[in-house]
């Protein structure tokens, strides 16, 4: 059980509406460069983005920005994140702003873990080349304690409000503060995240994968056909009579390609045994005990052995189980028969 | 059965190998182009001499690769052998065969890969697509279960062998022991100066009961080149000749991949038993002629059947037989003189004919005094392949 944890609900309720941090410029206007390694990343073949006729027919004064790159414009790259992050954990960089408060408020919590849940974008209007763009950002709404498939957590909405100013504007010398009070609103940006306590959410144990699936082939798929059945069957040569498994196009005892199957009852001996340990595939429990069983009908097959790998030796008697993994694959499982003492 | 047209007649002039380590940093193909001219170098033979080549079906590197990256001339022969390691004294024999019939003069077997630092073969084969084919078939009947390392196969018929000889896990131990004693002194293995005991192996931990971690062979990135000539061509060349006098592949009646379990017992590898019948009966020797003997070694219950199957003791004897450091250098019977795969590289066996050469050409780390006659096998529990070296005399 995970320990006892404060409440901040009060402090973060006084987060709300406060500016997260400063009021940001673009590190540079909206440009013919940047647009074009958008749309060739995101195979966008809109024409209005690059070619000015085009623009111009389609209702717009000059060539456009896509109306997605909203933030890319006044992101300043991974370097300047990297050396960001690197700051704040050598302690050279205050942390005091809102944004940061209410992330420690949330670790604090417990909530460790986060998410990005949604990312909504409304636009004002279209960004044209030379327009320089402002963002400032809030804190707009923090959720109480809610518990989340993924787990404990409180969901926090930022609001980013894009200005755009003209780019001899933004070269005066006068500050992001002030700049906005004299910009045009271009579009907003609400961005929510999930901070969670890690391990406490309904996904915390992860699905078995299912087993890895057998090939299937015109010899073979009788047999498995049969366990989806039901049924342990052995193949069966309708010349000589001899049965034979795993399954094989021929008889090796008469050459007779001609065969039928019998209906095994699932009874034998276990004729050898390992225990897997190592590597251990996601599919399966280990350890993983898995029989040789020599048939009473004569063949043998590897299959699974049920229960604890210490109470099996070579030579027990074993008896079938048939069980359903999935709507694909059936198996049979072999547990100890107690009717038979030998 | 008489002698093999070939036998006595092919001689191995060259072999060549890269680095064994964990991670090559280089392609499987650079690693086989690095082996190629080694061997060639090793034998004084340029690259625009060979006109044949052997790998193994599982190889991912192209003849046609090779003899373009050193300049091959024109190839008359090239052949491929399935069956994992089994294909390893097969590349020999197919040499051999394309020798002594006048197909090509000079024929290069090899084999490369980055089996540790990419597609390793003990990590299973549960990623295997289950598309159609009678190959994939055949692991239907192992695959859902969770029966899907080399390991596990292994350990099935060794559990077995356990029940029905009285043999123990220290048994096998013994042959761990010994490979890891031999390279301890070879600067070559990756093994180099790390011996085991007996107590160490038992207390490893289990990989699959009843194999220890020291029961499987390690993973290697490497590559293994052997050239292949007629003896007279070989009398003229760099190296002391080493003679083929019998190389041999074997399947037996109810031959499987790996699973050859439905035979009446699990304590044989017939298909070592046709090995050796082929063997003894061509080369005209018998197991007392042999002064040391490679025996493949991915995991350690097989050295003991094999010693079975070739006649080095009698059925159900091999536990006896490893016993008292008779398999080690200056017992009776020295395997695996250079570390074996548990000690020197997993290169499906490649490695183990180099070792061959060296002591016959009296170059190995662990030279076996006089040695005139060594035994070679292939991969164990697949359709396999052995020879016989011997010194020219």
């Amino acid at each position: 059980m995970p320990t006892e944890f404060p409440d901040h609900s009060d402090a973060l309720a006084k987060l709300v509406g406060e500016p997260s941090g400063p009021v940001e410029l673009s590190p540079e206007a909206v440009n013919s460069a940047m647009i074009r390694h958008w749309v060739e990343a995101m195979g966008d073949r809109n024409p209005v983005y690059l070619d000015r006729e085009a623009a111009r027919a389609a209702g717009y004064r000059d060539v456009i920005a896509p109306q997605t790159m909203l933030q890319a414009w006044i992101m300043k790259g991974l370097r300047h994140t990297l050396d960001l992050e690197a700051a704040r954990a050598a302690g050279t960089v205050a942390s005091n702003d809102a944004n940061s408060t209410m992330m420690a408020l949330f670790d604090d919590e417990g909530r460790t873990s986060v998410v990005a849940t949604n990312c909504d974008q409304s636009y004002v209007r279209p960004l044209y080349l030379g327009d320089r763009l402002l963002v400032r950002s809030s804190i707009e709404a923090i959720s109480d304690p809610k518990q989340t498939g993924l787990g404990h957590g409180r969901f926090a909405t930022s609001l980013m409000e894009f200005f755009a100013v003209s780019n001899e504007v933004a070269e005066r010398g006068v500050s992001a503060e002030e700049l906005v009070s004299q910009a045009e609103l271009v579009g907003t940006m609400r961005f929510r995240i999930l901070k969670f306590r890690p391990g406490t959410g309904a996904t915390a144990v992860v699905a078995k994968p299912p087993r890895p699936r057998p090939a299937i082939t015109e010899d073979n798929a009788f047999y498995f056909e049969g366990l989806r059945a039901g049924e342990l069957r052995i193949q069966h040569c309708t010349d000589c009579g001899t049965l034979r498994h795993p399954p094989l196009p021929g008889c090796g005892t008469c050459t007779s390609l001609n065969w039928d199957y019998v209906v095994s009852e699932g009874k034998g001996e276990l004729y050898s045994m390992v225990v897997n340990h190592y590597p251990q595939v996601p599919a399966f429990d280990y350890p993983l005990p898995i029989g040789l069983i020599e048939l009473d009908e004569g063949t043998r097959l590897v299959a699974n052995l049920e229960g604890d790998p210490e109470s099996w030796a070579i030579g027990q008697r074993a008896t079938a189980e048939i069980r359903a993994l999935d709507d694909e694959l059936s198996l049979p499982f072999f547990h100890h028969d107690d009717t038979q003492e030998d | 059965m008489t002698s093999h047209a070939f036998a006595g007649k092919v001689a191995i002039a060259g072999i060549g190998a890269t680095e064994f380590s964990k991670k090559s940093g280089r392609s499987e193909l650079r690693l086989a182009v690095e082996a190629v001219k080694a061997a060639l170098d090793d034998a004084g033979i340029h690259p625009s001499e060979v006109q044949g080549t052997v790998t193994y079906g599982t190889d991912t590197n192209p003849d046609v690769d090779i003899a373009r990256s050193l300049g091959f001339d024109d190839l008359t022969f090239f052949s491929r052998i399935y069956f994992g390691g089994g294909a390893a004294c097969g590349t020999i024999q197919q040499a051999a065969l394309a020798v002594n019939s006048g197909v090509a003069d000079v024929v290069v077997c090899y084999r490369a890969f980055n089996e540790r630092s990419g597609n390793r073969f003990g990590a299973g084969v549960q990623g295997r697509a289950p598309i159609a084919n009678a190959e994939n078939a055949h692991l239907a009947s192992y695959i859902p279960v969770g029966l899907l390392t080399p390991a596990q196969w292994v350990a099935m018929a060794a559990a077995r062998y356990l029940y029905s000889t009285g043999a123990t896990s220290e048994d096998f131990g013994r042959v761990a022991v010994a490979d890891r004693k031999h390279a301890a002194t070879n600067p070559k293995a990756w093994f180099y100066q790390q011996p085991i005991t007996l107590e160490e192996h038992q207390a490893s931990r289990w990989i699959v009961e009843p194999l220890h971690l020291l029961d499987c062979c390690q993973e290697t990135d490497g590559g293994q080149a052997i050239v292949v000539t007629s003896v007279e061509r070989a009398r003229d060349l760099r190296q002391d000749v080493v003679i083929v006098d019998a190389a041999v592949q074997g399947s037996a009646k109810g031959q499987d991949m790996m699973t050859s379990y439905y035979r009446d017992d699990l304590c044989g590898l017939p298909e070592m038993g046709v090995v050796a019948r082929q063997l003894w009966e061509t080369s005209g020797l018998k197991p007392s002629d042999i002064d040391a003997a490679i025996l493949y070694d991915h995991f350690t219950p097989y050295v003991l059947y094999q010693l079975e199957e070739l006649g080095f003791c009698g059925k159900g004897e091999a536990k006896d037989f490893v016993k008292d450091g008779r398999i080690e250098l200056g017992g009776e019977l020295p395997i695996n003189t250079h570390g074996g795969q548990l000690g020197e590289a997993y290169l499906h066996g490649m490695n183990g004919i180099a070792e061959g050469v060296r002591l016959l050409r009296g170059q190995s780390y662990n030279q076996v005094e006089g040695a005139e006659k060594v035994l070679v096998t292939a991969g164990t529990g697949v359709p396999t392949s052995g020879l016989i070296l011997g010194k020219d005399v």
